[in-house]
């Protein structure tokens, strides 16, 4: 049970210090999450707090391999 | 502690002995300046960003540590690693704080002209307290002659306005573009706020209640607030002079409009959508009713999050992580070097303001024209003089002739954010383009010009004139404005003024 950001991240460090598992780290050429330490926020916030901040949409997938933000989501640009 | 406004009809009469410019709006910045307490007017008058005279002088560099943003402007794409263009929130190298302080002392030690130190991002830096605190800490410690500044969106700036003040931190600029949440909404998509994304009405209104709290926090603190406002036709363009009202009146010293920047190939939701950018035109006027005389901030060059240099040139390349980490500065004895030479631009810029303030004196003495005001073009790499090839300027500062005397009026970019084509997406040429910027002048002044633009501006209406090179800028251009004159080129003259006459 983890998250994943994968290659459409910027790099912007948004998310690293929001996560309250500190789970995220900077890594080349995009940041990454330790899925063992990844808990997917349960117990902390209801909410993905990484995904909740990620200013990209489709840059963190959930469990399952989706999109938590999918395209169009965030920017409001019709995908 | 309130903070005097400027446009305020009290602190005009308090100040109303001005200096020689004062009917003649010149273009120089004593009039602007005269209005300003003393404590406020020493802060200011060498900074770029504040003091059109000081900009031709002293330069600034932001350093990009603030990568993290904690909200969505529509004007804003997030993937911000382009190094063609000049723009906020573009960078090309994200520092640590260890190589920002690295940074900006290689760029003191080799550019002493230096003096403004500013974060601000290219995210926002108040959502990277760390990063940007420590920044601050460590640069007033070790370079204490470079004044510090920073911008935000102002979500996080309740929180931060203590820190603020202990890093001695006395210009911080507030990006407000409204305090309506339902025209907020058409530019906020969300914000992030404690552990969740809001989005809409909702969160627009979280983000303009912050704002105006840290606007508050900042006066009552004394430190100096600029607010700086994003014009979008259509959007919130009616809503500024009500923005204007409320910042002002809350102490604000500045109100800065910026144009929108929205091409489609930077990605942006503007962009993308077709939403427009103001003309130059819509943004004068607009201006002009927000800012009344205190026209300061016309040159503002909307600098990306890791410009250096004086405004309107980025030196940033000749600073990268790899240059400046074989560089050996003992800062100590730049401060030594930077000192002495401050203090002759300091001259130099005394000197210049008295032979203005004297020249206006003189120009009023003389009969008045009754002409029409004229819009002018001027090319100039600096230090206030006609200097530039028409062909190498990259923009074009615009002033106004009229029988009151010379203002400046704002700087156009030639190259509209272009880089190094000669033709551009639509077709046209960068010498069509650059002819389009200058819409509405009718004349632009350089050191020299090549045959082929001649032949155009003249076909365009705008006179070529190389006949000032090297001389100042304000002489040349009421020289312009008087021959303009003598050649019956400015009789026709509005109906209200010739009754007068």
């Amino acid at each position: 049970m983890a998250v994943k950001i994968i290659e459409s991240c910027v790099n912007c460090f948004a998310c690293a210090p929001v996560c309250p598992s500190k789970a995220i780290y900077e890594a080349k050429p995009h940041f990454l999450v330790d899925s063992k330490k990844c808990t997917e926020c349960e117990g902390d916030f209801p909410v993905f707090q990484c995904a909740s901040i990620c200013p990209i949409e489709g840059a963190i997938l959930d469990s399952l391999g989706l999109a938590i933000n999918p395209p169009g989501s965030l920017t409001g640009i019709p995908p | 502690m309130q903070l005097p406004v400027l446009n305020d009809a009290s602190s005009h009469a308090e100040h109303g002995k001005k200096g020689g410019c004062e009917a003649s709006s010149c273009g120089t910045t004593e009039t602007q300046m005269d209005a300003i307490p003393d404590s406020i007017r020493e802060k200011i008058q060498n900074h770029p960003c504040y003091s059109e005279d000081a900009h031709h002088y002293f330069a600034r560099m932001h350093v990009a540590v603030a990568p993290a943003c904690n909200i969505q402007c529509h004007y804003c794409n997030r993937k911000y690693d382009c190094s063609n263009e000049s723009r906020p929130g573009v960078v090309s190298e994200l520092l640590t704080p260890d190589q920002a302080v690295k940074k900006t002392m290689a760029v003191a030690a080799n550019i002493p002209q230096m003096t403004v130190l500013g974060i601000a991002g290219p995210g926002d830096p108040l959502a990277n307290p760390e990063r940007t605190f420590e920044t601050f800490r460590r640069l007033s410690e070790e370079a204490p002659d470079i004044k510090l500044c920073v911008s935000t969106n102002g979500l996080a700036l309740p929180d931060a306005v203590e820190e603020l003040a202990k890093h001695n931190i006395d210009h911080v600029t507030i990006t407000i573009n409204c305090v309506d949440p339902e025209i907020g909404a058409k530019i906020y998509p969300w914000i992030f706020w404690k552990n969740r994304r809001i989005t809409g009405v909702k969160g627009a209104k979280i983000l303009i209640e912050q704002q105006q709290k840290g606007l508050e926090m900042l006066i009552a603190k004394g430190i100096l607030v600029k607010v700086n406002s994003v014009m979008i036709p259509g959007v919130n363009d009616q809503h500024l002079a009500e923005v204007s009202r409320v910042v002002k009146a809350k102490g604000a010293f500045l109100h800065n409009v910026m144009p929108l920047i929205s091409e489609p190939e930077h990605g942006t939701f503007y962009g993308v959508m077709g939403q427009r950018g103001p003309t130059p035109e819509e943004l004068q006027d607009l201006q002009d009713s927000c800012s009344g005389d205190m026209n300061m901030m016309r040159h503002c060059r909307q600098c990306r999050a890791d410009a250096v240099g004086m405004l309107g040139e980025d030196r940033g390349d000749e600073f990268s992580l790899d240059k400046i980490e074989d560089m050996d500065i003992d800062y100590p004895a730049a401060m030594e070097k930077r000192k002495v030479i401050h203090q002759a631009i300091q001259a130099e810029m005394d000197s210049k303001r008295l032979e203005k303030t004297a020249k206006a004196e003189q120009q009023k003495q003389q009969p008045k024209l009754i002409t029409r005001p004229v819009l002018m073009a001027v090319a100039t790499s600096g230090q206030g003089v006609i200097n530039l090839h028409f062909g190498h300027a990259k923009e074009f500062l615009i002033y106004e002739a009229s029988p009151e005397g010379v203002r400046f009026i704002s700087h156009r970019k030639a190259d509209q954010y272009c880089g190094g084509d000669s033709t551009c997406g639509d077709g046209e040429s960068t010498l069509q383009l650059t002819i389009r910027a200058l819409a509405g002048c009718e004349a632009v002044l350089c050191s020299k010009i090549g045959y082929e633009p001649w032949e155009m501006l003249e076909a365009a209406g705008i006179a070529p004139n190389g006949e000032h090179a090297l001389e100042p800028i304000e002489e040349a251009v009421l020289a312009v404005y008087k021959e303009m004159a003598v050649a019956g080129k400015l009789d026709d003259v509005p109906e209200s003024v010739r009754a007068v006459a």
